[in-house]
């Protein structure tokens, strides 16, 4: 089955005692057991629940792995990879990647006791060269967020892997449509299924996809015991949103496309980072890992700095100020005092995140209304 | 901007909304303040929905129902009354059909049906108690497709009301309103909420004609769930894209049949050899999901088998959801009908019926060329 049958089909099988097309939600916290001692297929529903492990089955499914888990968050499945570390153990993480991760790694892991070293994954033997006997995890993110520079997934994984490391892909930005990392000898698949996998802006969500089974009881041992699971109903969000996946994505790569060019072709504009245009230093990486579409995020730089892009962000009309992306609504944000905030002004600006970037998601509306939104906008 | 400037509508499952004092309520009585009284009347979600079916049909409002049954018979209990007289097309729900023929006759309103698509038999029917002309475009299971001018006209000639139920076209492929129709119906459950998974029904026009079944929707109470309106929401985000989907698969399935051995007659518009392709073209922009076909020399079972055998289809009612969906009309909506009936309604034992979903068209294909070997 072709993956957008596999989205609609897989894990959203008949419900056995209905016949209902669309599985029941199930919101039951515990389950009757049999007896005293015979556990049953549920038993309580932090340890699973029927509704998420439909979802965790068609995420399987999609990224080619064996195995999924759904957090109430992409921070908690973030989390929850993370603790596969113990006190001693050392992560490898791209520069370029989510705030909140580097929040995470840099405030919380740290003082458990695990050491953090950022690379620049764009070069794969800086992993090897960082790479200590400690080290456990090596994470990246690919495009990266917010600068969409380009990881080979197959050079990090076997410079991971050569360093006795397991290689983690935060895959949200592509999502399964684009990039399957297990596929390239990833270890382990991140989602934030807020963004494409949900895709409509109204769940929080994370998952985490193996393609092993030991990796897969250590991080389900790791979830039940922290307890960070999805919700019923919104795994029947995100699974619902998941069979729009493919038809959203693709519709939201052309579109992004076509913004990418015109924001090249403007005077206004003195940078643009996306993937699909030609001249990004990861174009041909991304074109061979990246199946038939760049992504639907971009970075630019405008001409005036700082006050240039605060004025740009708070001008659109359809693009709306927030953070977050992946969504059906386009939004637009300035990384240094919005997404990236979180990060050390200094380790801000080495890591190339500069006061007037400004970042885009672009949804599904009309390519051509956003582009319009955008000329009017940059013109304040 | 929305309410605490989240991007998305809440939910808003109050049964009932306070006032701040008695002046606040003799003022909402008054009608001076614009705003919610008790959920039977309005929700806040309910409006949101009804202003978007409303703009994507190119009405002036639209009025949510519980049901796409619940939207006709609030529209039929709205406009008329004892004495008067409805003409149908033939080729309809076999629900709409029950309602008038049993249930609106008890209360003294005579429904008439003539040929689908034949006009002169229409305008034949008409009387000075006639008020209202239904049809849907496309039916369902035939998918004929009425000609919208045609069939307007005739109901403005003698200043009778006209109603399409266009649920098998959607928005997205034909726009009845701007043909001259008075009133649009669609099941929501199909593809405007798309997912299988909520009930829903809408009729669409001018605010004014609409009003009398507003009205009378707040006392029967057939008004949808605030939940199942997030979800109809929700849904109309990616309609178009869904769309798109659903007339590719639908075309790519017909075409596909048309040229297999064991298939008689494949019924779908998009197709050059469809009874009323012409006027498919000339109306419609794209001619969706459904697809109805035949089988060469098949009895019921072995039509059936066909239908048993098919691995991605689900044998289910309904159509217009994510995922595709069979049923021979026989067993599924006819079954209890005597052979004479069915033959009088056009369902031979032989017949088909497709819903496509958004899958892989390639895969949809497959499973039925793999249903189909003998």
């Amino acid at each position: 089955m072709k993956f957008r049958t596999r989205a609609i089909h897989v894990g959203n099988k008949r419900d056995p005692q209905t016949g209902a097309v669309v599985p029941p939600v199930h919101l039951a916290s515990t389950y009757v057991q049999a007896a005293a001692g015979e556990w049953g297929e549920f038993d309580y529903a932090r340890s699973g629940n029927p509704t998420r492990r439909n979802l965790e089955e068609t995420m399987a499914s999609l990224e080619g792995g064996t195995n999924a888990l759904a957090f109430s968050s992409g921070m908690a499945a973030v989390h929850a990879a993370v603790m596969l570390c113990e006190a001693g153990d050392h992560v490898i993480a791209g520069k370029d990647i989510y705030g909140g991760t580097y929040r995470l790694l840099h405030q919380i892991a740290n003082k458990a006791g695990v050491a953090v070293t950022l690379v620049d994954m764009a070069d794969p033997a800086q992993i090897r060269s960082h790479a200590t006997e400690r080290t456990r995890l090596v994470w990246c993110e690919t495009p990266g967020n917010p600068l969409m520079s380009i990881t080979d997934i197959a050079a990090c994984a076997e410079m991971a892997h050569q360093s006795g490391a397991l290689f983690a892909v935060d895959n949200t930005f592509p999502s399964s449509v684009l990039t399957r990392p297990l596929e390239f000898g990833a270890d382990i698949v991140m989602h934030s299924a807020t963004k494409y996998l949900g895709g409509h802006s109204d769940v929080l969500g994370g998952l985490l996809v193996v393609a092993d089974q030991q990796l897969y009881e250590e991080l389900y041992f790791i979830q039940n015991a922290t307890g960070a699971v999805l919700s019923a109903f919104d795994s029947f969000l995100v699974s619902r949103g998941i069979k729009t996946l493919e038809i959203r994505m693709r519709s939201q790569c052309e579109s992004a496309a076509k913004i990418a060019q015109w924001l090249k072709e403007d005077p206004r504009v003195e940078r643009v980072l996306y993937p699909g245009l030609p001249e990004h230093p990861g174009h041909e990486i991304a074109a061979r890992q990246m199946d038939g579409g760049f992504g639907a995020m971009m970075s630019f730089e405008v001409a005036g700095g700082l006050a240039a892009g605060k004025s740009l962000v708070e001008s659109t009309t359809l693009f709306q100020l927030a953070v977050s992306l992946g969504a059906v609504e386009s939004l637009i944000e300035q990384p240094a005092s919005m997404s990236h905030a979180s990060y050390a002004p200094e380790d801000r600006l080495a890591n190339g995140i500069t006061d007037s970037l400004v970042r885009i998601s672009v949804g599904l509306e009309d390519p051509d209304d956003l582009i319009g939104d955008l000329d009017q906008a940059l013109g304040h | 901007m929305k309410a605490l400037h989240a991007i998305t509508d809440p939910i808003v499952c109050a049964s009932t909304y306070t006032f701040a004092d008695t002046q606040s309520v003799i003022d909402y009585i008054e009608q001076k303040q614009p705003r919610e009284e008790y959920g039977r009347y309005g929700n806040p979600g309910e409006k949101v929905v009804e202003d978007k079916l409303a703009a994507l049909d190119g009405g002036e409002d639209a009025v949510l129902f519980a049901s796409g049954m619940a939207a006709i018979v609030g529209l039929l209990m709205a406009k008329l009354n004892a004495g008067d007289e409805v003409i149908f097309f033939d080729e309809c729900y076999h629900r709409s059909r029950e309602f008038c023929t049993s249930h609106l006759s008890r209360f003294g309103v005579v429904t008439r049906q003539v040929k689908a698509c034949d006009y002169d038999a229409m305008e034949a029917a008409v009387n000075e108690k006639t008020r209202l002309l239904v049809s849907e475009s496309p039916t369902n299971p035939h998918l004929s497709v009425v000609d919208l001018e045609k069939f307007g006209s005739i109901g403005r000639r003698h200043g009778v009301e006209t109603l399409i139920d266009a649920t098998l076209a959607t928005p997205f492929n034909v726009r009845p309103l701007q043909h001259g129709i008075d009133y649009v119906l669609h099941s929501a459950t199909k593809y405007l909420g798309g997912h299988n998974d909520l009930l829903a029904g809408v009729i669409v026009g001018s605010t004014e004609k609409l009003e009398a079944i507003r009205t009378l929707r707040g006392i029967m109470g057939g008004i949808n769930s605030p939940h199942n309106i997030y979800l109809l929401q929700r849904g109309l985000k990616t309609f178009g894209l869904r769309m798109q989907q659903h007339n590719a698969n639908g075309q790519a399935v017909a075409e596909f049949l048309e040229q297999h051995p064991r298939v008689e007659q494949v019924y779908y518009p998009g197709l050059a050899s469809h009874r009323y392709g012409d006027v498919a073209r000339k109306t419609m922009t794209g001619f969706g999901g459904l697809v109805t076909f035949t089988l060469k020399d098949a009895d019921w079972k072995q039509t059936a088998a066909v239908v048993d055998r098919a691995k991605l289809f689900r044998i289910a009612p309904s159509l217009g959801g994510v995922e595709s969906l069979i049923e021979q009309p026989l067993v599924i909506s006819y079954f209890e009908c005597t052979p004479e009936e069915r033959e009088r309604f056009g369902i031979p034992d032989n017949m088909i019926r497709l819903a496509c979903g958004i899958e892989d068209s390639a895969d949809l294909v497959n499973d039925l060329a793999q249903a189909l070997e003998s």
